[in-house]
């Protein structure tokens, strides 16, 4: 099943299923119905990261180091938790000025400058290139492995055959095709392909399942699970040093720049970016992305140690490469189908860097390298053709074929000198180097073009001294004199031991240098002098990307410009159609289809810029676009006063926004307030109706009985001094309604004057009960009464509270019979105060009466007999009193058994829970 | 042979006073505590005239007026609505349902005997 045709076939067909992906994808896209708009797509996208450096190389370096080979995947994992922020920013700021590559970003911060963009894509390429190397090495010894089978061979050094023979020659060959295929079938104004994100997720996929699967096959095949793999090594010699917690070898230092690099790396390496901030569909897709992402390197690296432990064990003495356990295992089993699967997982995890690296590259070098130089040297040619979309497409197209065949002859001359992971580690030490100059221009508006170029340039120059040349001279590509004296003999400068500096370890040692001088003359160059407009510009596009939507609403052009130049320079880059359908809907989104004025403004002038950015990078752009424009500088003043105009315009449209949600508001509230104002209207109305109503009562029966005895001044003696006594009741009547109608009134006004002070409520209720006794005996009532003594002191106003129990009694007694009866008077403790009872055996209130006999003028008279007196405001007024003082008035009752007035009054002073027997209700 | 007069208030002193007042003048007087109670001595009596509070307990004066009206065996007895709430709202919903005079409380005994005298067609 290992023939070699076998595997060719395989692995054609493997690749031919990724391009079948990517093609599903792209016509997805094409369609408008994105399969890759998903959050988990988007994560497993980014598990790019994971190469055959992840796939072969962890359990090589776990081999050695133990858990050595976690700090790669710990620094991922907490930038990820961490800076998502920064990640955030970064897609914000892509989107918005349509940003394609790395370069692209940091040119366009400091003022869209070539030689920034330049620099950047030098690096990237030479930082990168040892980097695509490991994937063809790692890719070209499985071959060679599967090719020995059934025999385990460690495979020829390369170096040894002539190109032709190498077989890591074809493999480069054939991925440049692909990824030509893949990345440059046509020019997209985004930069973005939907089809290889897809082809990248499913590659995620096929290498986790490989790797999980050869996993489970050592941990639970070949031994017995996670304990007794563990068990032997506390048995052999030779691996029991694996499972320290951190190898003497890098020590802390080690780690922590571990940590750092490849925390910088899942943000600043070239294909990183391409599919975390460039390919990203939705900014949401990063909530998932967070904690799906590093759940994805948790997965991957839990088989880690058992499979180096399974290798070191099984492998003992046979001088098996510890980078290729994953592939040798299985294979010294006999497991064909398990060891082609982790072939192609293999595959998978070289063939998804290679293809986003070297497309992340391409743009770069197509669109800040050889751009540049050609409108620099070659304007005339570029102005003559009338299509340059198949130009760029080419120069994309050979930069790949470059960029691969460079990783290729990096193979041929270094890649044997280092195992799989410190190759890695190169790479990430020269991306890290972007770092500051990216980092401190999103959040710090100080930093200028000067700077950053010096701080880039001095950071990759120590990179190249401390980390490349050394990994040459390991190479015995150089001379290795002067890694050990310094070059020109001074040992000060020994390349891992600059300055004197020693016991770090190389990486260690190369990001400490790297970053003091990258940093020191980042900072230091920018401080000499004020950014300048072009500089300032973008520092503020970039620093302000996360507040509200950006700067997007300011235009920072003035000038003359036709539109059919612009769509004619466009059209140039990215063909003559696409150039024609990208206008028009930007005149449908400007709703001006049908007025189209010659005159480009300033806002299409942006568009057609922003359009020729997404292909030719926005340095280029901006030369173009000033090519066909009549421009007229702005000076640094203006551009300040149009972004603080465009984010004061923002300001006064929220507050507007702000002040009309008011408007609504207050116009609401006033309607509710209009409306419960005509309620009290009527309310008043109505008591004045009442009011007016229950004065005229008692004035008829006085008018017309004074009518009487004024007209028969011979009326009878005892008639007369009838009439004189209702008379002088009715006026009485009168008072005190009028009285108590002001009563109310103040009460409910709040202007009543209240007199709180500490009772003895059992005092006040014995004095009610003496000023009650004349009616009481009139009445013939017989009053109980339990009052106990010593209970707590209520808060009250004591003639207010008088007048309540005044109020209680007479109306009590107002409905007992002639002679039976009876009066009960209690008070009594409860939890939180006390209570007042007042109970009679009079004829009782019907249950739907019970709440009218609160409200204003509703008396509720005793069935059978005429209206009782009185004016319908004492229980009213009653209750307030009650509540104003933080009590309740109810009333409870049965008809024919009598009612039961009770209020509750609070205790002035907080009281303890305990209820002593005595007391207790 | 003196006209029968039916006086309906549930304020005992405006009785009294009116009662006394009518009995004065020579008419034979019936009192009623309450709607109901009105509207059953209507009912039974017959009178000639009925003084009609508004507002009195269980039924009102507009109610038992409506009542009455709906009867066309008493379609010959007079009523006089009297009311303390003296808005024209008031005069014109007692007129409507059929009273044939109205007087807000308080009122002049002349006026209300001139009244009752003209609603009697003495």
């Amino acid at each position: 099943m290992l023939e070699p045709p076998v595997v060719i076939v395989v692995s054609l067909l493997y690749l031919g299923l990724l391009f079948a992906v990517a093609w599903w994808g792209d016509r997805r896209a094409d369609q408008g119905r994105s399969i890759i708009a998903n959050p988990t797509i988007y994560a497993l996208s980014m598990a790019v990261y994971c190469t055959t450096w992840t796939f072969y190389g962890s359990v090589g370096r776990a081999a050695v180091s133990g858990i050595g080979f976690l700090p790669v995947y710990l620094g991922p994992t907490l930038a990820m938790a961490l800076g998502w922020i920064v990640l955030l920013k970064m897609i914000r700021i892509v989107k918005a000025n349509r940003i394609t590559s790395i370069a692209d970003f940091i040119s366009s911060r400091y003022g869209k400058s070539h030689g920034l963009g330049g620099l950047v894509t030098i690096i990237a390429v030479i930082g990168i290139i040892p980097y695509i190397s490991l994937q063809l090495k790692a890719v070209s010894n499985t071959v060679g492995l599967l090719l020995g089978y059934p025999e385990i061979v460690m495979p020829h050094r390369s170096a040894a055959m002539t190109v032709g023979a190498d077989i890591s020659f074809y493999i480069a060959l054939i991925l440049a095709a692909f990824t030509i295929v893949f990345g440059t079938r046509h020019l997209d104004a985004t930069e973005r392909h939907e089809g290889m994100v897809a082809a990248i997720a499913m590659e995620s996929v096929v290498k986790l399942v490989a790797f999980l699967a050869v996993g489970v096959f050592v941990t639970y095949g070949m031994y017995n699970g996670f304990g007794d793999i563990f068990d032997h090594v506390e048995v052999r010699e030779e691996v029991r040093g694996l499972l320290k917690a951190i190898p003497s070898g890098d020590g802390y230092t080690g780690w922590f720049s571990l940590i750092v690099l490849s925390g910088l790396a899942i943000l600043f390496l070239p294909r990183q970016f391409q599919v975390a901030v460039v390919e990203n569909v939705n900014e949401a897709h990063l909530r998932r992305a967070a904690w799906l992402f590093p759940l994805y390197l948790l997965l991957i690296n839990i088989f880690v140690l058992p499979i180096a432990v399974g290798g070191l064990l099984h492998f003992a003495g046979q001088g098996v490469d510890a980078d290729t356990f994953v592939l040798t295992l299985p294979m010294s089993q006999r497991q064909e189908g398990l060891t082609l699967l982790v072939f192609i997982g293999g595959l998978s995890s070289a063939t998804g860097m290679v293809i986003v690296e070297t497309i992340a590259l391409s743009t770069m070098v197509c669109n800040d390298l050889v751009m540049p130089m050609l409108l620099r040297h070659n304007r005339a040619a570029l102005e003559e053709s009338k299509d340059l979309s198949g130009l760029l497409l080419g120069i994309r197209r050979g930069a790949i074929v470059v960029i691969l065949l460079l990783g290729y002859l990096y193979f041929r001359l270094a890649g044997e000198a280092y195992a799989l992971v410190a190759i890695g580690l190169i790479s990430f030490s020269a991306v890290a180097q972007f770092a500051p100059a990216l980092i401190g221009g999103m959040y710090w508006r100080g930093g200028t073009r000067g700077g950053a170029l010096a701080g880039l340039s001095a950071g990759f120059m120590v990179w190249t001294y401390t980390l490349l040349l050394p990994s040459f001279a390991k190479s015995g590509w150089l001379p290795g004199d002067f890694l050990m004296q310094g070059f020109f003999g001074v040992e000060l400068l020994r390349p891992q031991q600059l300055f004197g500096l020693a016991g770090m370890g190389e990486i260690a040692h190369c990001l400490f240098w790297s970053f003091f001088a990258n940093i020191g003359a980042y900072v230091g160059v920018s401080l000499l002098r004020p950014p300048m407009v072009a500089e300032a510009t973008q520092a503020t596009l970039f620093v302000d990307a996360l507040k509200d939507t950006g700067q997007g609403g300011a235009v920072l052009w003035r000038g003359r410009a036709q539109v059919s130049d612009l769509q004619e320079l466009v059209g140039r880059f990215l063909g003559p159609a696409r150039a024609q359908s990208a206008f028009a809907a930007f005149a449908r989104r400007r709703g001006n289809s049908d007025d189209v004025t010659p005159e480009a403004d300033a806002k299409l002038v942006q568009f057609a810029e922003s359009l020729l950015a997404g292909a030719i990078g926005s340095a280029s752009a901006r030369v173009m676009v000033a090519s066909v424009a009549k421009e007229e500088p702005l000076s640094i003043e203006e551009v300040m006063h149009i972004l603080d105009e465009a984010s004061q315009l923002r300001t006064y449209s929220r507050e507007l926004e702000r002040k009309s949600r008011e408007l609504t508001a207050a116009t609401l509230e006033l309607q509710a307030a209009n409306e419960r104002l005509q309620e009290l209207d009527r309310v008043k109305d109505d008591i004045m109706s009442s009011v007016t109503h229950e004065l005229r009562t008692p004035l008829t029966s006085i008018r017309a009985l004074s009518e009487l005895l004024r007209d028969d001044p011979k009326m009878h003696l005892p008639d007369r001094e009838r009439f004189l006594g209702l008379i002088v009741s009715e006026t009485e009547r009168l008072t005190r309604l009028i009285n108590q109608t002001l009563d109310l009134a103040k009460i409910e006004s709040g202007r009543a004057d209240w007199n709180g002070c500490e009772l003895d409520l059992k005092e006040v209720i014995e004095q009610s009960i003496a000023a009650t006794s004349q009616l009481m005996r009139e009445k013939e009532a017989h009053v109980e009464v339990d009052l106990p003594d010593n209970l707590p002191l209520i808060l009250a106003d004591r003639d207010r509270l008088i007048q309540v129990m005044l109020n209680l009694l007479s109306n009590a007694v107002k409905f007992l019979k002639q002679g039976s009866g009876r009066i009960s008077v209690t008070l009594g403790r409860r939890a939180d105060g006390l209570e007042v009872s007042v109970a009679d055996n009079g004829p009782g209130i019907r249950p739907e009466d019970q709440q009218l006999v609160f409200e204003k003028f509703r008396q509720v008279g005793d069935t059978m007999t005429a209206k009782p007196s009185g004016t319908g405001l004492g229980l009213p007024i009653s209750r307030r009193i009650v509540e104003h003082f933080g009590g309740q008035l109810w009333v409870e009752s049965a008809p024919g058994e009598g009612a039961t007035f009770r209020f509750t009054l609070p205790f002035a002073h907080a009281q303890q829970v305990e209820v002593s027997p005595d007391t207790a209700v | 042979m003196s006209k029968k007069i039916l006086i309906a208030d549930d304020e005992q002193n405006i009785v009294i006073s009116i009662e006394f007042l009518l009995r004065r003048e020579g008419f034979e007087v019936l009192v009623a505590g309450d709607g109901e109670e009105a509207l059953a001595k209507v009912r039974a009596e017959k009178p000639d005239l009925v003084l009609l509070d508004v507002m009195m307990p269980k039924m009102n004066g507009f109610d038992v007026c409506q009542s009455l009206r709906a009867d066309p065996e008493l379609s010959e007895t007079r009523i006089l609505m009297l009311t303390a709430k003296g808005r024209d709202t008031e005069v014109s919903k007692g007129l409507g349902l059929g009273a044939d005079g109205y007087m807000t409380k308080p009122f002049s005994t002349k006026e209300l005997l001139a009244e009752v005298r003209k609603l009697l067609e003495m």
